[in-house]
């Protein structure tokens, strides 16, 4: 779409709400038809970068551009090729599903047919056909967010910012959320996405961007991030408390670091690298030669805590001061 | 679940895709697109309106149980300056006491309007972002309308009438609605400055005196001397008088310049309140809107 190649370019933004430093030099590149993901946790900037590259708020420093548009220069241009799914549903509840659709395709600048024709489509997609004429307050909170989803792509957005769209969903609408949002990229959209969970920026990011305080600490595709954070876990749960310290011996000669042991949970953690599988078979395999039965065991992503840790040292919304100072 | 998703990927190939180069746009740009944006807007107030119409209708019944409690149960007791009929006097006022319990919901809903998770959506897209004050605007005085047209049915009813030409009951209504426009003003401006709860605790308190403090139901001549000047120079006298002239009802009578001189304040009045209100409404909205 633009000779660069670039969807956004986010150049030293910095915004704060009173005395809070929310962005701090935000820096971000996102290339044409990928999808990019802002990990970080509450609190981390997400929502405010969200909100200064889609037009609703203004910052303080630095600049900005969506498709070649400048978000402070050209702020209509900008919102004639971006679509936004936030947090909550921005629907209207009294409107039902279709009316929705079409008055926010009528206020996007399409024409009365094309508006009518475009709810059809999405309401279709989305499957929402038989919920149409119900009014939006009788919804589900999955319904909401692919009625949301459906009306952040009416225009069929050059770009599309989803900011956390499947916290509080259950796993089915989360699918149908993620193969939404795959069969749009496979369209050409390029799609910002903000996560707390790595596994979802796993699941559809190119490339991931951690967010800490405003600003990015690490960038890069998610095998880059995971071998600068160590990778998988593996979790053991132990039937017997006395097994703790044989099996911490197992599984440190398998992982590639010192595991954690929650006593109180009989659990064990280790870092481990590698094909996923192949690693659990091998931990199941020696724990079992060493006669320690297990209760449970699995091989996980690292939680959004541990990649925290991992990169900076401190849990995730520690103060920064905590993590200097020790 | 599989296959949930399966058919999901492919409708979205073929359906989202293929539309994707032909979403046809009205290419209105400015004024033609701010208007456009204000109907569609409007549709979406008016459908509010239907479907919830608990709201709207209390501040409507409120008034109308006034008028006919006053009328049959307290309206033998209460005696107006030269004439018997009560209920003839009352509609004048009441209608007022309609325009300004009007201005809760003018409010309400303006503040809804601007704190709502949609309004994010509304700023994300290439809206006029007035839209949202005139289509306010515009339903409130359609509502504005409706009302009048409900209460003088109701009036009629129960025994009121006009007595001269159509010509003066329509500048009658005309006075009546340039009140509702200063008070949808000013509901606009308080909804764009406190948020929606907080609208009917600070509406009701100061309307419902602000519309017994006046000519509506009894003679201000009548009240303690400082109640009686204040209440000839509330707004809501001027309008409930001038009405009442216009439609050759009985009225409260007065010497007094500002009662003599009713049909002129009661233009006069919304017009200095409109000149108060606009420009500080667009400036909030401006600064909420930033």
């Amino acid at each position: 779409m633009t000779t660069t190649g670039t969807a956004i370019v986010a150049k030293g933004i910095r915004k704060s709400y009173g005395s809070v430093q929310a962005l701090d030099g935000f820096d971000l590149t996102v290339t044409t038809g990928t999808v990019y993901g802002l990990l970080g946790p509450n609190g981390s900037g997400k929502t405010t970068a969200v909100k200064c590259l889609t037009t609703l708020s203004g910052f303080d420093a630095g600049s900005a551009e969506i498709a070649g548009f400048d978000v402070t220069r050209q702020p209509d241009e900008v919102r004639k090729r971006i679509g936004l799914t936030g947090q909550y549903a921005a629907v209207d509840e009294i409107l039902n599903g279709r009316e929705n659709l079409v008055m926010f395709g009528r206020l996007y600048g399409l024409t009365a047919r094309a508006a009518d024709r475009r709810a059809d489509e999405l309401l279709e997609h989305f499957d929402l056909v038989e919920a149409a004429k119900r009014s939006v307050v009788q919804y589900s909170g999955g319904m909401r967010r692919r009625l949301d989803l459906a009306a952040s792509l009416i225009q069929a957005p050059e770009v599309l910012f989803l900011d956390e769209p499947t916290t509080g969903l259950d796993p089915r609408s989360r699918n149908q959320v993620w193969s939404g949002v795959r069969a749009l990229v496979k369209a050409g959209t390029t799609v910002l996405l903000t996560t707390q969970y790595l596994e979802e920026a796993d699941q559809l990011a190119d490339r991931i961007a951690v967010l800490d305080n405003g600003k990015v600490i690490a960038e890069g595709t998610a095998d880059e991030l995971k071998s600068r954070i160590g990778g998988d876990q593996i979790d053991v749960v132990l039937r017997s408390e006395d097994d703790l310290e044989r099996a911490a011996e197992v599984l440190r000669r398998i992982g590639g670091g010192e595991p954690q042991i929650e006593p109180d949970d009989r659990k064990i953690s280790v870092v481990v690298s590698g094909a996923r599988i192949a690693i659990l078979t091998e931990a199941v395999r020696a724990l079992d030669d060493a006669g320690i039965h297990a209760e449970d065991i699995g091989v996980r992503r690292p939680t959004l805590d541990e990649v925290f840790l991992g990169l900076t040292g401190r849990r995730a919304g520690e103060p920064e001061l905590e993590a200097t100072s020790s | 679940m599989t296959s949930t998703s399966t058919s999901t990927s492919t409708s979205a190939e073929t359906t989202l895709v293929g539309t994707t180069a032909e979403v046809e746009r009205t290419g209105a740009t400015g004024a033609a697109k701010a208007w456009s944006d204000s109907m569609v807007l409007l549709k979406r107030n008016v459908i509010h309106g239907i479907r919830e119409p608990i709201e709207p209708m209390l501040s409507l019944m409120i008034p109308i149980m006034m008028m006919l409690l006053l009328g049959y149960v307290f309206g033998g007791s209460i005696t107006v300056p030269g004439s018997a009929n009560y209920r003839e006097f009352l509609i004048a006022g009441i209608i007022v006491m309609v325009m300004a319990y009007g201005l809760s919901n003018t409010a309400s809903g303006m503040a809804r309007d601007t704190e709502k998770a949609v309004y994010g959506r509304f700023r994300s897209m290439p809206m006029a972002a007035s839209a949202l004050v005139t289509s306010r605007a515009l339903y409130e005085m359609i509502r504005g309308v409706v009302e009048t047209v409900i209460v003088i049915a109701v009036g009629l009813l129960i025994g009121w009438q006009w007595h001269n030409d159509w010509g003066d009951f329509f500048s009658a209504i005309g006075i009546l609605l340039l009140l509702r426009l200063a008070l949808v003003w000013g509901g606009i401006l308080l909804g764009l400055t406190v948020p929606a709860e907080a609208v009917s605790p600070i509406v009701y308190p100061l309307v419902f005196p602000l519309t017994v403090i006046s000519s509506s139901f009894v003679a201000p001549e009548r009240m303690p001397e400082w109640l009686g000047v204040a209440a000839e120079w509330n707004p809501i006298t001027s309008v409930v008088n001038a009405t009442r002239e216009l439609w050759g009802n009985p009225g409260v009578g007065g010497d007094s310049w500002i009662v003599q001189n009713a049909q002129l304040m009661a233009v006069v009045w919304p017009l200095v309140l409109l000149v108060l209100f606009v420009p500080l409404s667009i400036r909030r909205f401006r600064r909420v809107s930033a």
